[in-house]
């Protein structure tokens, strides 16, 4: 039968298949800290190629030309291997043509190239340095943002979650994703417009978006997780994981089709452009939070929940019961030899609400039959009335 | 469903209405980039031949972006061009006022404080607490929860208090003929009025220009509109200063301190006046010991004096100066300090640098992601992609109509990035399906009715939803407050598409799923429907009694799904362990979205404990049918099985 994206989702939420994310944490962490110096390395190295917006350029102004379509310039400089051109009408008759900062002889040499091109005497072309419209305050300005931002998230994050771990979590993931983001930017090279700083900026909203997802089913999984015996916290996070898997997938690849598409129009229809630039950096940065809220952020909650006193004592006591009383979670390999828990339990949230009689009815029949013919008891699980069958009333059914 | 309605209809109808009678028009207005618009290119120009350094250029760039931002026309572009000019790029055709805001010359004036206060305007509360305090009689309390009063109500109320003599005029003349700069007599009703009335905290008003005339009093707002003034007539003007610098403060014997201050030099004309203006003023009381330095309309500091201060050398200190700040003020001292005019050397039509051809592709480039969006919600979701593609379809709508609503009434211009943020919005927006439809899943697969998994699924979804677009939003409005020129505009996109998500989730895709689950497609999770609970694993057959099990409780009719029990599908369906979730039964009694009490929490906590102790065998479902007895055996034959494989392995 074909690969089934429900059935696989199937068997994730019931815990039947579970990819151990959270036990290979050091993996991850290696990874992701090699990745973080990698791009930290790039940018260094290499460095980031700042566009016209940032360091200024050269502008040429054609006068009284004979056509104002912006063609013969675009070929000229492109012939002559100048990048970032923007050519604009300014006033109906004359053409402006920014470029890249050139030196005063590349100048000379295009002024006169370009007056034949457009059948202008040399004098008709005048060029002058243009500054940054991106200058250093708003770069100031953007990064204050940046880190007010920071600060209100991690207290909004802390509060919706109680817990200032997952919000420091979320945030190393945060940083990450942006460091990473920039550095495979780096590394490809294409030009730092104001489109890509605004790119990254909106990686800043979607990793945390996505890492805000798969916390808020962490968060339900581990509600209690100290008040029973049968898992530790990491477990009940990676189940979670697990869980959310098929829609961290379904979102990456929803989230990342848009900006494919862009990305491809602009770099092959377009050449280039804000679109192409917005693009790549959006791709990169989506791409890295999906893998990173799964990947780094989980793992990451989990290392520091678990200098939680209360967590530690749990795992400890978990670990000490198996260890007397045989494993309750086992992993065992099936008739195709894949990997299977065999009686992993998905804990799930329950704060605050009343049991309803039947659906109470309901799930004392699935304790039944879910105990019947099992052997393996887990210490101090005395089943009680749990273990006797029930009759299921008909009217209701 | 009738909110979205009405939220449409009120969109398009004010759209429709501003095309007819006003100047509205039915598609957007586009930025700089992809309309063009007018450029200025401005030369600062020095009356007395002084030279004009870089910090001073940057300086007059710093200043003409204030005004532009804060006169509310988005994504102007302004540069520097050579060593002396500054270009100004406005999108469209900018109004006179605009046009005159920007070539406006900068001034720095000294002027004594008369009255500082509270930045916002006054409310009709506080006139009337006013009012009884003059009149001797007791103070009403303020309500500090009082609603906003309009600007009208604010006029009055200003108009109320500063018509002291209750004749029903302002007069403009003072009262009394003032002895000197610093004398409250000043303060005219007119002026008084204009005090009142100012709303510093509204950012329109700090676009700064200076129009009053030098010598008579003035109403002013701090920069950054904490602030707001009445100030005497002007005492030294900025020409009068030499230059300022900013460094660490010494002390007597010449040692560095940590402390920040702001030094300044005035020439000798300034430094006679200088020792007037503080020889008079350090004598009175706060707030006349002042001096507000007023720099393009606006306090840039204002400093008390506590001692004549003679030699034209003085410095400013303060708790919060830092290098940084420091260094801020002593540049804008030191442009102040400049004769500087703004020469217009041209004022011409642009064309668009990117054009509109970039705007076509840009909008290809976003259907075709919604196109592969579509096709892969529809094989991810079957019949629920539809319910996808009508909610994607509607966001569109709404996003459209509002930036068109926007973009009339505020100026607010659409550049590429923005186009940009609108195609990624349709991923942001499709995952709040997403995680709503997976939720829907995951209760089905807990075994619960579809009609039931879709109120439950709700509740669960609408949390995370909020949650995350909660995070996306605050992104948003840091951005846009702190941001300046062209992310500004990408920060209005990413928090309108944010709140169009919310709506159309909240408004649209949950109504219409509750709608559906009553058909017989979806409400009986037929093949294609995308809530087949046989696909999706629907656990947990129901128990029947005698040791029997029945099929799973996801369909309404209890039948065995497709007759066909012993599909690997049905196989695998039952053998989810489902460790009933013990919110299941704990949600049902109570109405979806409702949240229960403390009481009903301890009652789950107690009952999911029991749960959690109860083992699940392995493959449950295989045994459907059977009787206990059976069940045990077969399970016992599985787990020798398994011993079996297990030790297999260990051997080898």
């Amino acid at each position: 039968m074909m690969f089934s994206f429900a059935r696989w989702g199937n068997e994730l939420y019931s815990g039947e298949k579970s990819y151990d994310i959270v036990g290979r944490r050091r993996l991850w962490f290696l990874i992701a800290t090699v990745g973080v110096v990698l791009s930290f390395l790039i940018l260094l190295l290499k460095g980031m190629n700042l566009g016209i917006e940032f360091r200024g350029g050269t502008e040429f102004t054609v006068s009284n030309a004979a056509t104002t379509s912006s063609l013969p310039a675009t070929e000229v400089l492109s012939d002559a291997g100048v990048s970032d051109i923007r050519t604009a009408v300014v006033g109906g008759s004359s053409l402006r043509i920014q470029t890249e900062a050139l030196d005063a002889e590349r100048v000379e040499a295009l002024r006169g190239e370009l007056a034949t091109a457009y059948g202008v005497d040399a004098g008709e072309i005048t060029s002058t340095f243009v500054g940054p419209a991106w200058g250093a305050d708003v770069t100031t300005k953007a990064l204050q943002g940046l880190l007010i931002f920071l600060v209100l998230v991690t207290i909004v994050m802390s509060i919706y979650f109680r817990s200032w771990r997952m919000s420091v979590a979320a945030v190393v993931a945060l940083l990450h994703d942006l460091a990473i983001t920039v550095g495979a930017y780096a590394l490809i090279g294409f030009e730092v417009t104001p489109a890509s700083v605004i790119g990254f900026l909106t990686i800043l909203g979607y990793s945390l978006y996505d890492t805000v997802v798969v916390f808020d089913k962490v968060r339900e999984n581990a509600a209690g997780v100290t008040e029973q015996h049968d898992h530790t916290y990491a477990e009940a996070a990676n189940l979670a994981v697990n869980q959310t898997l098929v829609r961290s997938i379904n979102t990456s690849v929803v989230g990342v089709l848009p900006v494919a598409a862009i990305l491809f129009v602009g770099a092959f229809l377009l050449g280039a452009g804000t679109l192409k630039d917005i693009a790549l950096a959006l791709f990169v940065g989506m791409l890295v939070s999906t893998i990173s809220s799964i990947f780094l952020a989980t793992p990451l909650e989990v290392v520091l929940r678990q200098r939680e006193e209360s967590i530690r004592e749990h795992t400890a006591d978990i670990h000490a019961r198996r260890a007397a009383g045989g494993p309750v979670i086992e992993l065992t390999t099936d008739r195709k030899g894949r990997t299977v828990r065999t009686a992993a339990v998905p804990v799930s949230a329950s704060s605050g609400d009343v049991p309803d009689p039947d659906e109470v009815e309901a799930a004392d029949a699935e304790a039944v039959a879910r105990s019947v013919g099992r052997t393996n008891v887990v210490a101090g699980g005395h089943k009680g009335t749990a273990a006797q069958p029930k009759r299921k009333k008909r009217s209701k059914r | 469903m009738l909110g979205l309605g009405v939220l449409l209809l009120v969109l398009a109808g004010t759209l429709l209405g501003g095309i007819q009678f006003s100047d509205a028009e039915p598609t957007p207005k586009l930025a700089l980039d992809l309309e063009g618009g007018t450029q200025l290119i401005l030369t600062p120009r020095t009356t007395d031949g002084s030279s004009i350094g870089d910090e001073d250029i940057n300086q007059a760039i710093s200043i003409i972006r204030q005004r532009v931002d804060a006169s509310g026309v988005a994504e102007a572009e302004i540069t520097r061009q050579g060593q002396q000019n500054i270009v100004v790029g406005l999108p469209g055709q900018p109004d006179q006022a605009t046009l005159d805001l920007v070539r406006q010359s900068a001034q720095m004036r000294f002027r004594p404080v008369l009255i500082q206060g509270e930045p916002g305007a006054i409310t009709p509360d506080i006139a009337r607490a006013i009012q009884q305090q003059q009149a001797g009689e007791e103070v009403t309390p303020i309500d500090p929860d009082a609603p906003a009063p309009t600007r009208q109500e604010v006029e009055e109320a200003a108009f109320l208090v500063a018509d002291s003599n209750g004749d029903g005029t302002l007069s403009t003349e003072p009262a009394a003929t003032p002895a000197h700069n610093s004398d409250m007599s000043w303060i005219s009703e007119q002026l008084e009025y204009e005090y009142w009335a100012l709303d510093c905290t509204d950012p329109a008003n700090l676009a700064g220009g200076d129009t009053y005339d030098p010598a008579k009093p003035a109403v002013a707002c701090s920069t950054e509109g904490t602030a707001k003034y009445v100030l005497g007539p002007t005492e030294l003007e900025g020409t009068d200063l030499d230059g300022a610098t900013s460094g660490p403060k010494l002390t007597p014997t010449g040692a560095v301190t940590n402390q920040f201050i702001v030094n300044l030099d005035f020439d000798s004309d300034g430094a006679a006046k200088f020792l007037d203006v503080t020889t008079r003023i350090a004598q009175l009381g706060t707030p006349q010991n002042q001096f507000a330095i007023v720099l393009d309309g606006l306090v840039v500091s204002a400093p008390s004096v506590n001692a004549p201060i003679p030699g034209g050398q003085a410095f400013i200190e303060g708790p919060n100066f830092t290098r940084d700040n420091t260094a801020t003020l002593a540049n804008q001292l030191s442009f102040g300090s400049l004769p500087l005019n703004f020469v217009v050397q041209s004022e011409e039509q642009i064309s668009a640098t990117l054009g509109i051809e970039q705007l076509e592709r840009g909008i290809l480039a976003g259907l075709i992601g919604l196109g592969l969006v579509v096709v892969y919600m529809l094989f991810q979701y079957h019949a629920l992609g539809f319910v996808a593609l009508a909610s994607l379809t509607v966001a569109a709508l709404l996003s459209y109509l509002t930036i068109a609503v926007l973009s009339w009434t505020t100026g607010y211009r659409l550049s590429l990035a923005g186009v940009a943020g609108l195609i990624v919005a349709i991923g942001v927006t499709a995952d709040s399906f997403i995680v709503y439809f997976e939720r829907i899943r995951d209760e089905v697969r807990e075994g619960r009715r579809l009609k039931d998994a879709v109120d439950y699924g709700w509740v669960r979804a609408r949390r995370t939803i909020l949650a995350s677009d909660a995070v996306n939003f605050l992104a948003a409005v840091v951005l846009y407050f702190l941001a300046v020129g062209g992310v500004r505009g990408f920060a209005f996109t990413l928090g309108l598409t944010t709140i169009m998500d919310l709506v159309v989730v909240f408004l649209f895709t949950h109504p219409v799923m509750q709608l559906l689950i009553k058909t017989e497609f979806f409400g009986q999770g037929k093949r294609f429907s995308g809530l087949d609970p046989e696909q999706l694993g629907a656990s947990s057959a129901t128990y029947r009694g005698r040791g029997r099990f029945g099929p799973p409780r996801g369909v309404e009719e209890v039948r065995v799904p497709h007759g066909k029990s012993t599909t690997p599908a049905a196989a695998h369906a039952a053998a989810t362990p489902a460790a009933a979730d013990a919110s299941s039964p704990a949600e049902a009694g109570t109405e979806p979205g409702e949240v229960a009490g403390e009481g009903g929490d301890a009652v789950a906590r107690k009952k999911k404990a029991k749960e959690e102790r109860t083992p699940v065998p392995a493959a449950e479902g295989a045994f459907a049918g059977m009787s206990i007895a059976e069940r045990r055996a077969a399970q016992r034959e599985l787990e020798k099985a398994e011993a079996e494989v297990a030790r297999m392995e260990g051997d080898a």
